[in-house]
């Protein structure tokens, strides 16, 4: 019908070229030497350094302490990551489903004090919450990387807009066929979310392994640095060095983008379809 | 089996002072098959989730048996329930879904299976037990709820509006399925439909509503021969019967000036009634201006106008109209309603009317 | 006008109404139909949720407001109250200001282009059959990336000996330097968060216009020859609602996850480079030790959050019931 112009190409190419090619470059560059690199700039061309910088920066003890290898730290970002999304799908699941499957006192108060999260981002109560971590001592621990960032109601709404969804019809035949409120939710509801669970999953999942100042603020000990938090410490490491560690820090970057961006590519349409129907 | 009872039942929604539904007695036999039946917003849907217990009852108490349910579960009336969007479980599959309430009630598993095996087999079910609902047919999926009802055995059988998904041809067929399966069964049914058609094919007795109003109970012939009001008059029967205004003088029941027939004397305007079918075109009789014609095959409707009120009448004949015709109706087949209320007017009237000629 | 006291008597029956719903529970338009109705089982539900909102959402906050009318011993030997004396200070510091003037600057760069780019990718990816999925594929995937790692990849991109982009200024006998100049800072942190923030618009402009109805497009495509017409009068109203939802989410993008982009370019050293608010509270509070004043600009800037939330949710209420 619509005739397609060599421009729309043209403009589609150059748009990928600005989003993918640093990309790109920064894998191809991560398999050259950091002396290669100083030289000769950045390369869209696959080198052969990268067996020996990948294997440096996954088992090398490096930091300040020498404890922390790069292993570590895509198992702690993975921890974090996989926390975080399985903490946000349980919680905002069941409290969703209390909200819109239940008739009870203070229901709308709570809903309304569930609701305010969304108003005030991490960011701007950190250093407030960094007190309330301290006192409770849960500074350098996973409950304390994960947990606090649990407190925000984005994935509520999205489960509750999709329990709003779900035909009232069903929760009736359910009760005609003699289920109480656990049965319906654990019979019901649980299977019939799933693929909404996965969206979100993967979303969450992004969300959680992507943390970067909570982590910086929360992890003091080496052993409980992420790859985001490993990227500051290169970062650190680097000021004052004569030729700086770029294909190791390249590496600890592809280490760090891969997992998630692998899961947005073979996920895309679940993770799409995660995205726009929750309205963030 | 059981019989259901309904004693001044009513609804009256929190923050409204309006009533959804007021005070309906219907006392419904074992084994009866009962249709509620009115426009949308009448409150038959609300009435029969009343019955299931998805409502709660504000006036009035029901009975199921012997016992009265007002305070009961859902689960522990020993009811099943057909939907109109059928509701079926869509990750279970069609075996699942029938047998998830007798599991629910710890039936023996033999049991379970053989109750299913038997649904399945009244309703040709049996090679889509393992399919999910997604994968069956609109016509597939009303039997799969249909089947859910049965497996529980239950005192009553509770309807909402459950063809209304389908499409014209299917409903026709699975309207008989489901009076063949309720004769078969023997189980008091309860049916919600504002399908008009539908409620006659399928009632002992009908119940028309009317803003939360039981309007008339009957059989389905009763209701259609002797409308209680111009309401039921023009919600049963296709066409609608027409109605007109009209007064009485010298024994005549007058419309638009021509005496239509010889029915008696009461005061006042009246509301006259009449039947498509009971009206006949002849030759002499009350002037009627032809509008348009809707061709059947067995028959023909004449949509006209006795002076500026619409009139519908069944023709039989083939030849073609003038643009103006006359016709006779039965004076025994007028119906008469009292224009202020809309109740139909004491048989007293015609039955002087007779003598009187 | 006449309609006013009526209006009042109307507000205060239906905030009686609410504040009856909220002690009840008995709503007037409930989310279902039928509902539940058991003393404990939502309580189990909703209270871990309840619990991690309560411990770490309301207690920091509240902390926040409070400290924010004190001062903190820097030695930690208590802290005295001073009413608004943070606020003032913080208002009335030239630097503040300065750096709200920048977040101002910053934001409305990066939403407008971060929008604009990726609205014109949306448009002709919706328009190309021939490799469209491909396009796609790899214009989102830079969604996932974390806001470091795309602060790192333009650090080196930006980088004084080897960075293309440095290169490429030299070509025009410009020497970049970020880092060091204020603005060619800006000019890199600006880059960074765009192509950051690009897929994400993208994805919802493309879903946007997706969800055009095809009749709609075929009776524009009867109506009118110019296909820039047909954009302008048809798709452009139609994307409104999701324009305005992204203007919403990228300004709060700007304000709030560019952190780590500036974290990772500025590197704690504000000498003489641009940051935002955001990134100053950080700052002031972690290696200023000024905890009051940090808390003051917290709480400045959780006004400023309610009130882009409260707009986007007004805006979004209203999307639901007209449509």
């Amino acid at each position: 019908m619509q005739k397609i112009k060599p421009l729309d190409h043209l403009i589609l190419i150059l748009g990928v070229l600005f989003l993918f090619v640093p990309v790109l470059m920064t894998l191809m560059s991560s398999t050259h030497g950091a002396v290669e690199i100083h030289s000769g700039g950045l390369y869209i061309t696959p080198g052969s350094d990268g067996a020996a910088t990948y294997a440096k920066v996954l088992t090398h003890r490096g930091g300040f302490t020498g404890d922390v290898t790069g292993l570590l730290m895509l198992t702690n970002s993975l921890i974090m990551g996989l926390g975080f999304a399985i903490g946000k799908i349980a919680l905002s699941m069941m409290a969703a489903y209390a909200l819109v499957y239940f008739r009870f006192r203070f229901a709308t108060l709570l809903f309304w004090m569930i609701f305010a999260t969304l108003l005030l981002p991490l960011e701007v109560r950190i250093m407030p919450s960094y007190q309330v971590m301290s006192t409770l001592g849960l500074l350098n621990t996973y409950t304390g990387l994960i947990v606090p960032l649990l407190a925000s109601a984005t994935g509520t709404f999205f489960f509750r807009q999709f329990f709003k969804s779900v035909p009232d019809e069903l929760l009736e035949a359910a009760r005609i066929d003699g289920a109480g409120p656990i049965k319906f939710f654990i019979d019901v509801l649980v299977p019939l979310s799933k693929t909404m669970m996965a969206a979100i999953f993967i979303i969450m999942f992004i969300y959680g392994w992507n943390q970067y100042l909570w982590p910086l603020l929360m992890t003091t000990d080496e052993s409980f640095y992420t790859l985001m938090r490993g990227i500051k410490s290169i970062l650190q490491v680097w000021v004052g060095s004569q030729i700086p560690d770029y294909n190791e820090a390249f590496a600890l970057a592809v280490l760090a983008m891969v997992p998630p961006v692998a899961v947005v590519v073979i996920f895309q349409r679940m993770f799409i379809k995660g995205l726009t129907e929750s309205d963030k | 089996m059981a019989h259901l009872s309904l004693k001044n039942v009513g609804k009256t929604y929190g923050g409204s002072n309006q009533a959804a539904v007021a005070g309906v007695d219907i006392e419904i036999a074992d084994g009866e098959f009962i249709v509620l039946v009115g426009p949308s917003g009448c409150g038959k849907s609300t009435l029969l989730r009343m019955v299931a217990g998805l409502e709660t009852v504000t006036d009035g108490e029901i009975r199921i048996g012997d016992r009265v349910v007002n305070q009961l579960d859902p689960a522990e009336r020993d009811i099943a329930m057909v939907f109109q969007n059928y509701a079926l479980y869509p990750h279970m599959s069609v075996r699942d879904n029938m047998a998830y309430g007798l599991k629910n009630r710890k039936t023996p598993k033999a049991e379970i299976e053989a109750r299913v095996a038997e649904a399945a087999r009244m309703l040709e079910l049996g090679p889509y037990l393992d399919r999910k609902p997604r994968a069956l047919s609109g016509g597939q999926r009303q039997r799969v709820a249909m089947g859910r009802a049965i497996v529980r055995q239950p005192a009553a059988f509770l309807f909402d509006e459950p063809l209304s998904n389908l499409d014209a041809k299917l409903r026709v067929t699975m309207r008989m399925e489901i009076r063949r399966l309720q004769k078969r069964l023997g189980t008091t049914s309860l049916y919600v439909t504002h399908d008009q058609l539908e409620a006659m094919t399928l009632a002992d007795r009908l119940v028309v509503l009317n803003g939360g109003r039981v309007e008339q109970i009957g059989a389905p012939l009763e209701v259609y021969r002797k409308p209680a009001s111009t309401f039921v008059a023009a919600f049963i029967g296709s066409p609608a019967m027409s109605l007109l205004d009209a007064r009485f003088e010298n024994g005549q029941v007058m419309v638009d000036g021509h005496a239509l027939a010889p029915v008696g004397n009461a005061p006042g305007p009246v509301t006259l009634g009449l039947r498509a079918e009971d009206l006949r075109i002849t030759s002499t009789g009350v002037p009627m201006r032809v509008d348009y014609v809707e061709e059947l095959g067995a028959h023909r409707i004449v949509h006209g106008a006795i002076g500026d009120q619409p009139v519908a009448v069944v023709d039989n004949g083939g030849a073609a109209l003038a643009e103006t015709v006359h016709v006779l109706v039965d004076p025994a087949k007028l119906h008469l309603f009292e224009t202020s209320t809309g109740r139909r007017m004491d048989t007293r009237i015609q039955a002087e009317a007779v003598p009187a000629q | 006008m006449t309609d006013t006291p009526l209006r009042i008597i109307e507000t205060e029956r239906t905030l009686l109404a609410r504040f009856r719903e909220w002690w009840s529970g008995e709503t007037a338009n409930p989310v279902k139909r039928v509902q539940f109705d058991r003393p404990l089982t939502p309580w189990l539900f909703i209270l871990p949720q309840m619990a991690v909102v309560v411990i770490f959402f309301y207690w920091p906050s509240v902390q926040a407001v409070t400290s924010s009318f004190y001062i903190e011993d820097p030695f930690g030997f208590g802290s005295t109250f001073v009413g608004l004396e943070n606020y003032q200070d913080a208002l009335n510091s030239s630097e503040y200001m300065s750096t709200a003037a920048f977040t101002a600057f910053f934001c409305i760069t990066v939403t407008a282009l971060a929008l604009g780019l990726g609205l014109l990718l949306a448009v002709k990816a919706d328009k190309v059959i021939r490799g469209a999925e491909t396009y796609k594929t790899l214009l989102i995937s830079v969604y996932a990336i974390a806001p470091p790692v795309a602060g790192l990849i333009g650090m080196m991109f930006f980088d004084m000996h080897m960075g293309p982009f440095t290169q490429i200024a030299g070509w025009f006998g410009y020497e970049l330097k970020v880092g060091i100049n204020y603005w060619d800072t800006a000019i890199a942190l600006i880059t960074i968060s765009v192509w950051k923030q690009i897929p994400y618009n993208f994805i919802f402009f493309l879903s946007g216009l997706q969800s055009v109805p095809v009749s709609v497009r075929e009776a524009a495509l009867i109506d009118t020859k110019s296909g820039w017409r047909r954009f302008k009068d048809v798709t452009l109203p139609l994307l409104a609602p999701t324009a305005f939802f992204l203007l919403i989410i990228n300004i709060t993008y700007t304000m709030f996850d560019t952190f780590p982009i500036i974290d990772v370019i500025v590197k704690d050293k504000p000498a003489n480079n641009p940051m935002t608010l955001v990134y100053k509270v950080y700052l002031d509070g972690f290696k200023g030790n000024d905890i009051g004043g940090s808390s003051a600009q917290s709480v400045i800037l959780m006004v400023v959050v309610a009130l882009l939330t409260v707009l986007q949710f007004r805006f979004l209420e209203r999307r639901v019931h007209y449509g």
